[in-house]
């Protein structure tokens, strides 16, 4: 089922691909191919390739279990909300409570998690920025 | 000797103080990103190609600093195996069949000593060949017109897809993806904008790193995150003891290094077949030249010996296509391009030309780091087994954190952090599929050369497609392409690595 749908979404995505790539304003020189003929070319080719999964798919893969995934969709989330607080609270503090998060989700008890969140975040300044002298984002109080 | 001449130039370059430095660094943290399960070769580099990048190295130190990651990644991955059955690295996985009933006999110094030394042959012949292949290839390459080009290019993708997938359809899938991500942005021939929908962002395309460092190391971190407590270490690891082997042991296995080099070497050159598919032949090769009495899996320091002496030539013969074609062998070669391209530098022929202070320099780096590795990987590999007890509840957020550091400090924008969250989300959803990252990292890599190079094909032709099959060079690389893709298909069962196709291709990171 999982690679039917992997199928559907290739043909999907190689017609979308092919829409836009047509969309293409071409001036008035160009060479005799075009912007637009390897695009269409890269839409044939996963097209093609789409069909194959449904007409013979593979074994299923073994998702995980609810549960699981929305692990993975929380920390999808916890990861885009640091790249918004990032210029927001500035590095340490994002990265601290962003790796304290992450290794909380992956099984470390509160306490710990939030120590590791703090080692990880201010090991990598002194590595990174300190010693190294690589920009991280500042926030408000300049680290 | 020309080729001779241009190395001792490139060790009076690579002598240093501040290359030897950053060789040994790269020494010690490619053998820790090795022996640590999870972080492999290719995941391990590409994290640290932004870091290089932004602290601003040029690019022969760069260079010596990426690819001493690389070779160290390949010794390191083996002491994992060996002591506790878990591969820390995909070329490792066969160490693990014959290392691990050595340790379990008490044998684990031993086992570690051999395949250290094992490592230590493949990788300094490996890299003797690649001093005079790369220079041949490079000949031969001189000769190629953009149809050749196009060609050879369509044929890393066909042997990639053929040989070292399990489903060719996939593999075209994910290199259609790639080459599809590659087209994203302003057109270099006609100025005009493609597929951006309208987003300035767009504009100048997708960042190559940020693609490659969201699909190799975020989703490794989701990947942790469906599996965890799940195959925890939780044994200590054994006590080793002296790390020596016996002048026996060793003798017994000299045979077995060479052979599983050369082996190695021939895969890696061959585009799209890296070090996994090396210790694989090499093991299989051995076991069936040499298992008379069935040994093989019970312990067996020729089965320690093959797939180490092999995994590490393949490493370096994947540096030859790489180099002098500009055409990645392996996944970690395609993120060591990406590395060159980021600083400027197109591999290929003319690298050799106009370069040769990178290339020979370079060369001369992988001899220093081996030499380094050896005596670290052998002596000193008491403190990386100490390595291996941190639990990837503390690694993985450090990884993901470096990732998050690294693709930040080169642009410093919202919007690529947010692009390599998309792409680690992609990565995870390919690699439950059984869709294979390294072709999507050669697509994006490779897909504004390749389309060049055809445009370029049918401007001399003026819009004669027949020029691709033009000229029996050509015709050459694309029979072989063809053959590639297809073989595999007939007789793949046969030859293809059958502990890969029953491991779970998810967690599995293309060297």
């Amino acid at each position: 089922m999982s690679d039917r749908a992997l199928g559907v979404a290739c043909l999907l995505l190689a017609g979308f691909y092919a829409y836009f790539a047509a969309q293409t304003q071409i001036g008035f020189i160009s060479d005799p191919l075009g912007p637009k003929v390897f695009p269409y070319i890269i839409a044939g080719v996963l097209a093609l390739a789409g069909i194959y999964p449904i007409i013979k798919p593979d074994q299923p893969p073994d998702w995980p279990p609810a549960g699981r995934l929305l692990e993975i969709v929380f920390a999808t989330a916890v990861m885009i909300a640091y790249t918004y607080a990032l210029p927001e609270v500035g590095f340490v503090l994002a990265t601290a409570v962003t790796a304290g998060l992450l290794s909380w989700r992956l099984a470390a008890g509160p306490l710990s998690a939030a120590a590791a969140g703090v080692v990880i975040s201010v090991g990598i300044y002194l590595v990174f920025h300190t010693i190294l002298g690589l920009s991280l984002a500042r926030g408000p109080w300049g680290f | 000797m020309d080729a001779l001449s241009h190395l001792v130039d490139g060790f009076a370059i690579a002598l240093t103080f501040e290359n030897i430095g950053l060789a040994l660094i790269g020494c010690v943290v490619g053998t820790v990103i090795g022996a640590l399960p999870g972080l492999g070769p290719s995941n391990g580099v590409a994290i640290l190609i932004p870091l290089a990048f932004t602290l601003g190295l040029p690019p022969t130190p760069a260079l010596i600093l990426l690819t001493s990651v690389y070779y160290g990644a390949m010794y390191g991955g083996r002491i994992s195996s060996i002591l506790l059955n878990i591969p820390g690295d995909e070329p490792a996985l066969m160490t693990t069949l014959d290392g691990y009933p050595m340790a379990r006999k008490g044998q684990p110094g031993e086992a570690l000593a051999l395949s250290g030394l094992a490592s230590f042959v493949g990788a300094f012949f490996a890299t003797w060949g690649l001093v005079f292949v790369a220079p041949q290839l490079v000949k031969l390459a001189l000769l190629f017109g953009p149809a050749e080009y196009f060609a050879l290019y369509t044929l890393a993708f066909a042997t990639l897809g053929g040989v070292a997938s399990r489903n060719q359809a996939k593999a075209a899938m994910a290199a259609a993806l790639g080459l599809g991500i590659a087209m994203i942005g302003v057109d270099g021939q006609t100025g005009v904008p493609r597929l951006t929908f309208g987003d300035i962002h767009l504009y100048d395309g997708i960042d190559f790193l940020v693609a490659i460092v969201g699909l190799f190391a975020i989703s490794e971190v989701f990947l942790f995150l469906e599996h965890k407590g799940e195959g925890e270490i939780s044994g200590v690891a054994p006590k080793i003891g002296r790390i020596t082997a016996p002048w026996s042991m060793i003798r017994g296995t000299i045979g077995t290094m060479t052979r599983g080099t050369v082996v190695g070497f021939l895969a890696g050159v061959l585009p799209g077949a890296g070090a996994s598919l090396g210790s694989f032949i090499a093991y299989t090769t051995e076991k069936r030249l040499k298992d008379r009495d069935g040994t093989f899996g019970t312990g067996d320091p020729r089965g320690v010996a093959a797939p180490e002496s092999g995994n590490n030539a393949a490493a370096g013969g994947a540096l030859v296509p790489m180099l002098s074609l500009g055409v990645p062998g392996s996944g970690t070669t395609a993120v060591l391009l990406a590395m060159l391209l980021t600083l400027n530098i197109t591999p290929g022929p003319l690298l050799f030309n106009q370069h040769p202070d990178v290339v020979w320099g370079l060369i001369a780096a992988l001899f220093i780091s081996n030499i380094v590795l050896v005596l670290l990987n052998i002596p000193l590999v008491g403190v990386f087994v100490r390595v291996l007890q941190v639990p990837p509840r503390f690694l993985m957020p450090t990884v993901a954190m470096i990732s998050f550091v690294g693709i930040y400090g080169i642009s410093g924008s919202t919007f690529d952090l947010l692009e390599m969250i998309v792409f680690g989300v992609l990565g995870y959803l390919l690699r439950k599929l059984d869709v294979p990252l390294v072709p999507v990292i050669l697509g994006v890599l490779l897909g504004n050369a390749m389309e060049v190079n055809l445009r370029r094909a049918l401007t001399i032709s003026d819009g004669d497609w027949s020029i691709l099959f033009g000229s029996p060079m050509a015709i050459g690389l694309w029979t072989f392409a063809i053959v590639g893709f297809l073989a595999p298909l007939i007789f793949g069962r046969y030859f293809r690595p059958r502990i890969a196709d029953e491991a779970p291709g998810e967690g599995t990171d293309p060297d």
